[in-house]
């Protein structure tokens, strides 16, 4: 265990009497996964890891357990799911115990993916700004920046908005802001019909897994969901082009101004479509519109629960 | 108009208080208006979830026109801020999804104004029949 690894493990020790279980991260089947564990004891807490690998969201699960009082940790993304739900109103501050994770970025899986087998790998460390992944007959050496989540290259919240106890020194934000959207402005070099190609193209290959909706830490209405409603019938069961865009276009819909740039949407899609573009456009437009970035700020109110008579930004319609 | 053309699938949603009595006074005083439009009465803009528009136009529909009472005049005093809110961000996310934002369209007629309902339905109609028939979605299978 690293030292960071034992800080959460005492602090979680101390905390779980306050909290009916905790939520941390946990070792997978090998060093490159790892997965959400939930500690409701302390002989749990052998499996704990804090590391490089820890991408999920665990605010994702918060939905699920609306009255109990759960412990938590998160890194600066995280956490700002964490504020918009409480922003929301959907989840009580005082049932939380948040223990916040100073973070400089983590690995995307489906990068390395794409450059190595990772079938057998065996061992897996960090070295100051390279990442050394060792697997039973080769040992190769990446620049960690190569590697990060896409999220991590312009994160602006290294360190969690919210927190009780924060693990290590809070980490000023280093990363280029412009970055943020670039996805978004070179899809939008595109015409308008590449664009409406690109997204038949793309979409044609979801299988109606819903896996996007279902680790949204925002998607909270879960048995209530317009998508797999008769009545409203949103979506029919049918598996055609049309059904499969508007999936997208619900999700992204229920999201806007809400949407706090996780990126989970994108990393569990089985079929590997580019759907967090969909959401960051979202959030462009909000920030443009309200100089609004879902989950910062425990007092704001989300743009679309809310007015002004006369709107900074908004034309009045010419016609 | 001159020549016959084939009409659009252009949908509206008015709202009960002002538009859809704008399009009512438009009738009652014989303005000539395009018939390309089904209207849809709702009970305020408010009630108009962006998705209305999204699945009208998802299912077919050529163009899309929502419709309230002007600012500060809504029947119930503050629905169409949100929808103004809704429909802006609407708008602007369309043409990223390759949805040609002019298919779209958002406006505040009251129920006196008969004329202005004339000339925004005219307009609105010129613009989908410019814009044509919209293209379909089709699946590909070549992974």
């Amino acid at each position: 265990m690293t030292d960071r690894e034992e800080k959460i493990s005492e602090l979680i020790k101390n905390e779980l009497n306050n909290v009916d279980f905790f939520i941390a991260y946990g070792r997978g089947y090998d060093p490159i996964h790892v997965k959400p564990l939930f500690v409701y004891e302390e002989k749990d807490l052998d499996d704990l890891v804090m590391n490089i690998f820890c991408i999920h969201n665990n605010a994702s699960y918060l939905k699920t357990v609306k009255d109990k009082k759960v412990g938590i940790v998160v890194k600066g993304c995280d956490s700002r799911a964490v504020v918009q739900l409480i922003q929301e109103g959907l989840i009580n501050r005082d049932n939380l115990r948040i223990i916040g994770i100073p973070c400089t970025g983590v690995i995307s899986i489906k990068k390395l993916k794409e450059k190595m087998d990772i079938s057998r790998v065996t061992e897996a460390k960090v070295e100051s700004d390279s990442v050394i992944i060792k697997t039973s007959d080769e040992e190769k050496r990446f620049e960690k920046d190569d590697l990060l989540a896409d999220k991590c290259l312009w994160c602006q919240y290294p360190t969690p908005v919210i927190y009780d106890h924060l693990v290590g020194e809070t980490i000023e934000p280093s990363r280029p802001k412009e970055l943020e959207y670039k996805i978004v402005e070179e899809m939008e070099k595109e015409d308008l019909n590449v664009r409406f190609e690109y997204w038949n193209k793309e979409l044609s290959r979801c299988i109606r897994c819903y896996a996007c909706r279902n680790v949204c830490p925002m998607c909270v209405c879960q048995d209530q969901c317009v998508m797999e409603s008769r009545n409203p019938h949103w979506i029919s069961l049918k598996s055609n082009i049309t059904e499969k865009v508007m999936i997208q276009l619900i999700h992204a819909i229920h999201l806007a101004g809400r949407c706090v740039s996780c990126g989970e949407c994108e990393r569990v899609c089985p079929m590997d479509i580019p759907i967090f573009k969909i959401k960051q456009k979202m959030n462009q437009i909000v920030e443009e519109l309200f100089d609004y970035k879902a989950g910062i700020d425990l007092e704001a109110t989300p743009p679309l629960y809310t007015f002004q008579v006369e709107e900074a930004k908004i034309k009045e319609r010419e016609w | 108009m001159a020549e016959e053309k084939k009409e659009a699938k252009i949908v509206g949603f008015l709202c009960n208080w002002c538009s859809y009595g704008g399009a009512d006074t438009a009738g009652v005083s014989r303005f000539k208006q395009p018939t390309d439009l089904r209207i849809i009465r709702v009970p305020c803009s408010g009630r108009v979830d962006p998705l209305f528009v999204v699945k009208a136009l998802e299912s077919g529909a050529d163009g899309v026109l929502v419709s309230g009472c002007h600012p500060r005049d809504c029947h119930y005093s503050e629905g169409n801020f949100y929808a103004r809110r809704r429909l802006e961000v609407l708008k602007r996310f369309l043409p990223f999804m390759g949805i040609d934002p002019n298919r779209f369209e958002y406006t505040w007629v009251s129920a006196s104004e008969g004329q202005r309902w004339q000339q925004v339905v005219t307009k609105f109609t010129e613009q989908i029949h410019n814009l044509g028939p919209a293209p379909k979605r089709e699946e590909k299978s070549d992974r």
